[in-house]
């Protein structure tokens, strides 16, 4: 098969090349600004280690770790502005943490505290989406209703609104992906589609989810696709800037693949041992995206020793904070489980907590409480 | 964005009309004067699915309003259900209150992953920050003659996920007045239409504002009093439980009718207040028996109004079969025989 062209403007080992189209749009990037992609990243670094050792000390139920993806998800989420709207799978830790999210709060899901964590309207990112590929139609009618609200091409802007999808090579399969596509074209909605192909979709190789390149299939969608190096940050900002202007300028949908690799584990619980080789892995480790954009700031002097001092003690910071929040994380009351069900009152679930609360405080009263039901 | 156009037309109908001013119309022209009620007095209104626009829908419930709001607001959708619902999902987050048309129940199942996983969870999933303000539209039941997947039921399969409001008019007014509430309503809502009742007539109270409360979406509602029997019943069968009380009548026993309205919540109050004076219960739908609604009021029943009860409640419906040919679906469907069948056997308890 013809592989796609791969945008890449950093090389592995941290050499700076040229391309026509997407150079330019990372010109105004200052050493300061590549300091602070480098700064996100290893910070999402962090975060996901820490998450990991949480868990391992049975304090997190479950983490699906990002490690690998840090370029992918960095460079895409700095392109953004602010009025812009995400919808992320659940993997998406550096996204979220770039949009300003609190991280402590990624981690209630898995701590098993809160079903989502974050208010999605505080920084424009909505929370996780655990079934594959649902949130790409979500995004798809946020788009669709940015459009209706005239937020779309009108050249100022502060007021252009995009909306971008996070999603995996797995979802790409899913249904929904596939009609996100068909709505987002026909209606020509302001939205980028992220596909981040770390290669593995839990066990199966991006082989078992599709006989094309991912980024060739916007083709017969009428989406235009581009193949970027997920591991090179400033080639995955390039990328998503371009589709980000084409959606506020009312140029329509863009599918980007982010070609990547997932380091880790699927989650906590996978043993990728089973499934890839440790040469695979040796493969991609050496293609790091956090050591390519240390490599290309160090060889031009860029990262100072006081620089990199400073932002470890910022990542020991959160490293604390994340450990001292997660410690502190109590169970919710067992009968907020009827918070929130409706929007307005429903009989039976304020039954079903009237009798809830009944029943615990007859587990606690010194006299057994009623049954409920019809009495003689 | 060029090709839509916001056309905010007068309405064609007389809005100056008395909040007292009833019409004589169809239940389906009830619905579309409904929305057509919702749309003028909110903006953010806007109807989705497939071929509602230049057809009307394929039984003509959206007859009109794409001329009336322009199509951005009467959205012809690609024929995907998962992609309309998980659209409309978005357009909500983003302010609007879509109400989607699924063209047949045997269509809906495309849909239901996102209609269970993710319209149902995400108020709840946001702790209540979020709230999805959209209505799903689902021509129901049969009796109409038609093909495979075009005759079903499946309403307790989402009056069984939390998150969901269930609801079924059995008239023309309740149309009108109970998809308005549909839509005023922030939380989602599954509107199941009967079908095979579009073309009944009724009085409907087409002068009542929106937003005004009238009948509620959480309420059944005694739409005949009697002393001897509670028949149950909503949407298509509430004629049919309507025309065995009168038949019953002539024979000397007098039989109550409940129209449920709701499936989600359910109104067991109602029902149980009227089988306290009755002592019998039987409850007819559509739907297949086995884990059907009746299931669930007889469950209710039993617990609510043990003491009350000469006989078991017993339940008329749908066979454990899947829908039948059209052929032989009057066999399937509750018949007013089969509903008195089971009244002379609760009242011979």
């Amino acid at each position: 098969m013809n592989e796609p062209d791969l945008v890449q403007l950093l090389t592995p080992d941290g050499e700076r090349v040229d391309h026509p189209d997407y150079s330019p749009r990372v010109q105004h990037l200052d050493a300061a600004a590549l300091r602070g992609l480098y700064r996100d990243m290893l910070l999402m670094r962090r975060f996901d280690t820490e998450a990991t050792a949480l868990q391992r000390q049975g304090e997190l139920g479950l983490f699906a770790p990002a490690l690998g993806q840090e370029a992918a998800q960095v460079g895409s989420a700095r392109a953004l502005a602010p009025q812009d709207f995400v919808f992320p799978a659940y993997r998406e830790h550096g996204v979220v943490q770039v949009r300003g999210v609190d991280m402590v709060d990624v981690l209630r899901l898995f701590r098993g505290v809160d079903h989502g964590g974050w208010d999605p309207t505080e920084h424009n990112v909505h929370s996780y989406t655990l079934v594959i590929g649902s949130q790409t139609l979500h995004a798809t009618g946020y788009a669709m209703g940015v459009q209706r609200d005239g937020l779309v091409g009108t050249g100022d802007p502060d007021r252009d609104t995009a909306v971008v999808t996070y999603f995996g090579d797995g979802a790409t399969s899913q249904g929904d992906t596939n009609e996100a596509l068909v709505f987002a074209a026909v209606n020509n909605a302001p939205l980028v589609l992220f596909c981040q192909n770390n290669q593995w979709a839990i066990s199966e190789p991006t082989s078992r989810q599709t006989a094309v390149p991912i980024a060739d299939r916007g083709k017969g969608f009428g989406v235009p696709g581009v193949r970027v190096d997920g591991n090179d940050v400033l080639a995955c900002y390039a990328v998503t800037a371009e589709a980000l202007e084409r959606a506020r300028s009312g140029g329509g949908p863009t599918l980007i693949e982010a070609y990547t690799y997932r380091m880790g584990a699927h989650t906590t619980s996978d043993d990728p041992s089973r499934y890839r080789t440790s040469a695979e892995e040796e493969h991609w480790r050496r293609r790091d995206p956090i050591d390519r954009l240390r490599a290309y700031l160090e060889a031009r002097g860029e990262l100072s020793e006081e620089y990199v001092a400073e932002l470890a003690r910022e990542a020991d910071a959160l490293g604390v904070r994340l450990r001292d929040a997660v410690h502190a994380m109590d169970a919710p009351a067992s009968s907020s489980m009827f918070d929130d069900v409706y929007a307005t009152p429903h009989g039976v679930v304020a039954d079903e907590r009237a009798w809830f609360t009944e029943y615990e405080a007859s587990l606690t009263a010194p006299v057994a409480g009623r049954g409920h039901g019809e009495t003689r | 964005m060029s090709a839509m156009t916001m056309t905010r037309q007068q309405p064609t109908t007389d809005a100056a009309q008395s909040p007292a001013a009833t019409e004589r119309l169809t239940l389906a022209r009830a619905i579309n004067r409904g929305l057509r009620a919702a749309m003028e007095a909110d903006p953010s209104v806007m109807l989705m699915g497939e071929d509602i626009g230049a057809l009307g829908g394929v039984f003509r419930v959206t007859d009109g309003l794409l001329d009336d709001f322009g199509d951005s607001r009467v959205v012809d959708t690609p024929l995907a259900e998962s992609g309309i619902v998980g659209t409309a999902i978005g357009l909500a987050l983003r302010g609007y209150r879509p109400v989607c048309e699924i063209q047949f129940d045997g269509f809906v199942f495309p849909a239901f992953d996102q209609i269970t996983t993710q319209l149902a969870k995400m108020h709840y999933r946001s702790r209540g920050r979020l709230t999805l303000p959209v209505v799903i539209r689902i021509p129901y039941g049969g009796g109409i003659g038609a093909v495979e997947h075009h005759s079903e039921s499946p309403e307790v399969l989402f009056a069984h996920t939390a998150g969901l409001r269930v609801v079924t008019p059995a008239t023309a007014a309740d149309a009108f007045t109970m998809i308005q509430e549909a839509i005023a309503s922030p939380d989602p809502v599954i509107f199941f239409e009967p079908k095979g009742r579009y073309w009944d007539k009724g009085d409907v109270p087409v002068g009542r504002p929106y937003g005004s409360t009238a009948g509620g979406l959480d309420t059944a509602q005694v739409v005949r009093a009697g002393t001897d029997l509670t028949l149950v019943a909503y949407g298509p069968t509430v004629a049919t439980a309507l025309k065995a009380a009168e038949t019953a009548a002539a024979e000397g026993t007098s039989i109550e009718v409940v129209d449920l309205r709701a499936i989600s919540p359910l109104d067991t109050a109602t029902v149980a207040e009227s089988v306290r004076r009755t002592g019998r219960c039987v409850v007819v739908h559509e739907a297949p028996v086995l884990y059907g609604a009746g299931a669930e009021v007889a469950a209710r029943i039993t617990e609510a109004c043990f003491y009350h009860l000469s006989a078991p409640v017993l339940r008329v419906g749908g066979f454990h079969t899947p829908y039948p040919v059209a052929r032989v679906e009057h066999d399937y469907l509750p018949s007013v025989d089969r509903v008195l069948d089971a009244v002379d056997r609760a009242i011979a308890f």
